[in-house]
């Protein structure tokens, strides 16, 4: 999976790419998954704790989604919120899991409000230092990041997973 | 017309409203898709107050909670339905046709669609599924096969409702012609009559979901192009009957699943563009100018979408590279849009009239550029940054 992930960075792979190798790293695990179930306690070590999840008042998920696995092929250990998540939720799952890496998607206009709002909440609750913010949708760009106070937006999946290997290698 | 790349006075002005017109008037999106009179009073003066060139008929588009809560939509969340009061609706993705029924739907799509597509995706429509296989009840059969569904109580509670809500459905109708006439009056022509598809969004959106049609691309290839093959002539013959019978030859195609990054130049060259140009195509020979609505990125495409007939559609851009765009359809096709959501939503006015500048410059240079929002309007434009938008460009859009 690292292979596509590069090539996905690269410009060699697309979207559809990265659903179709989904699907086989699904059936893989499928098959393999009652000899890992008797290899269990070795599980390999993880890079760090992500939060993501789809911002209040938008219901898309399939960006969302396609972030969360490649976070979670690159080793990541990923709280998933789901969508329409509203801003205490994050701030919630926060201290519960100790994540220091935040991702707020959205694909809709109606989520700009919903990202300032996650992110003055995540500061209110005094966990703002604790924590790096990214955003990520088809419509973000650096006038949102600036608006909603985010430390950072990413282009595609690859960069979100980039991003997120800075942050944590630099906490 | 700037679509045949005449110069004009100024770079036209066509803004597409979905939720800004209510919410300029100061209605909720729940009394927007709720009350016809009250999208009616909104609308008009979004429309007057910022004396736009071309709008868009909002009823249609909007003008939906009656008709989805009675039939009981599966694929839709709405206002005070699943998303609150003040969202857009929002289309909820699934799988509504599976990967084992490619063949119902190719060997005859009107049976699909009445008989299985139908009952899943509209909860009040389910008994339809007790129709009878229509062209294998014929001669004496179809008197004694057809009307047997009609004897139940529960199909005949779903004509009821469909009745119900076909009631309502003529009630939006003809708000919207009304309101046609009285915008033609005060001045104001209507952006398109018609919509049409790319056959492979058709697919995708509606029956496969963006992951089932991307997993197709791999896995069944053959039967996926079957599809598409089988559906262009009937998005066509559709674009075009709504077009004749709106009488407004402009035909609006917004498209979702094959910008960059959503599939390979090789992919975009054998499922996407070949079915899409053929709709174009088609429409420009019928006299209805189509209006691409091209979302996300697109420069990548380019070079490819620039061949169709000069002067004889619009290509609506959101993320495309305006300076690539100029530079490769300049003289061939008109621009639209391309004025990004992000700075009318949560930029100042002076960051309006900075984007603006640049894209009269830049795309306006010589004509051949209509300002537009990059997916229209967003619902959440400050409308003082729609103003400045606006006010900008009938003066600084002006051609000397």
């Amino acid at each position: 999976m690292n292979i596509v992930g590069q090539r996905f960075a690269k410009g060699e792979y697309f979207i559809p790419d990265l659903v179709f190798s989904g699907e086989i790293l699904k059936g893989i695990v499928q098959k393999l998954e009652p000899k890992l179930k008797a290899a269990k306690g070795k599980e390999a070590k993880r890079l760090g704790k992500v939060i993501i999840g789809t911002v209040a008042g938008d219901i898309h998920d399939i960006g969302k989604d396609l972030v969360v696995f490649m976070l979670d092929v690159s080793g990541f250990e990923v709280t998933d919120l789901g969508i329409d998540v509203p801003a205490q939720k994050f701030v919630d799952a926060i201290k519960k899991t100790n994540s220091t890496v935040v991702e707020l998607s959205g694909f809709l206009t109606l989520a700009f409000d919903s990202m300032k709002e996650t992110v003055e909440a995540i500061k209110k609750a005094g966990l703002r230092d604790k924590v790096k913010i990214m955003i990520g949708g088809g419509q973000i760009d650096d006038y949102v990041k600036n608006y909603t106070g985010a430390d950072a937006f990413g282009k595609d999946a690859m960069a979100g997973v980039s991003l997120a290997k800075k942050w944590v290698g630099g906490m | 017309m700037p679509s045949q790349l005449k110069v004009p006075d100024r770079v036209p002005i066509a803004l597409l409203y979905n939720f800004f017109g209510a919410k300029y008037g100061g209605i909720t999106c729940e009394e927007a898709m709720y009350d016809l009179d009250k999208l009616e009073a909104a609308t008009r003066k979004a429309i007057v107050d910022f004396d736009i060139d071309l709008y868009n008929d909002p009823f249609g588009a909007i003008s939906l909670g009656p008709m989805l809560e009675i039939l009981d939509d599966k694929r839709v969340k709405w206002p005070g339905h699943g998303v609150p009061v003040d969202a857009t609706y929002q289309y909820v993705e699934g799988e509504y046709m599976t990967a084992d029924e490619y063949d119902a739907f190719i060997n005859d799509p009107t049976d699909y669609v009445l008989r299985t597509h139908i009952p899943r995706v509209l909860g009040a429509l389910e008994p339809l599924k007790m129709l009878p296989y229509l062209p294998g009840a014929y001669y004496l059969a179809l008197d004694l096969l057809l009307p047997v569904p009609f004897a139940m109580p529960e199909f005949f509670l779903a004509l009821e409702k469909l009745a119900k809500a076909g009631q309502e459905s003529l009630k939006v109708f003809s708000k919207s012609a009304a309101f046609r006439q009285e915008m033609a009056g005060l001045g104001y022509p209507p952006m398109f009559g018609s919509v049409g598809w790319a056959p492979f969004d058709y697919i995708g959106d509606f029956y496969r979901g963006t992951r089932g049609v991307m997993l197709d691309m791999y896995q069944r290839p053959d039967k996926l192009l079957e599809a598409i093959d089988k559906i262009t002539p009937v998005i066509i013959k559709g674009a075009i009957e709504m077009a004749q019978q709106s009488g407004i030859l402009k035909c609006f195609i917004p498209l979702h699943k094959g910008l960059d990054g959503f599939m390979s130049p090789t992919q975009f060259n054998t499922f996407y563009w070949p079915s899409l140009k053929k709709l174009i195509l088609t429409l420009i020979d019928r006299n209805i100018c189509p209006i691409v609505l091209w979302e996300g990125d697109c420069t990548s495409r380019l070079e490819t979408i620039a061949d169709i007939p000069r002067g004889k559609a619009v290509y609506w851009f959101e993320r495309t590279d305006m300076q690539r765009a100029k530079e490769v359809l300049d003289g061939q096709v008109c621009i639209m849009g391309l004025m990004p959501s992000s700075v009318l939503c949560t930029g100042s006015q002076q960051d309006v009239r900075d984007y603006c500048k640049r894209l009269i410059d830049v795309v306006g240079k010589g004509g051949g550029y209509i300002l537009n929002g990059d997916i229209g309007i967003p619902d959440e434009a400050k409308p003082e940054n729609v103003k400045a938008m606006i006010d900008f460009t009938k003066e600084y859009g002006v051609y000397k």
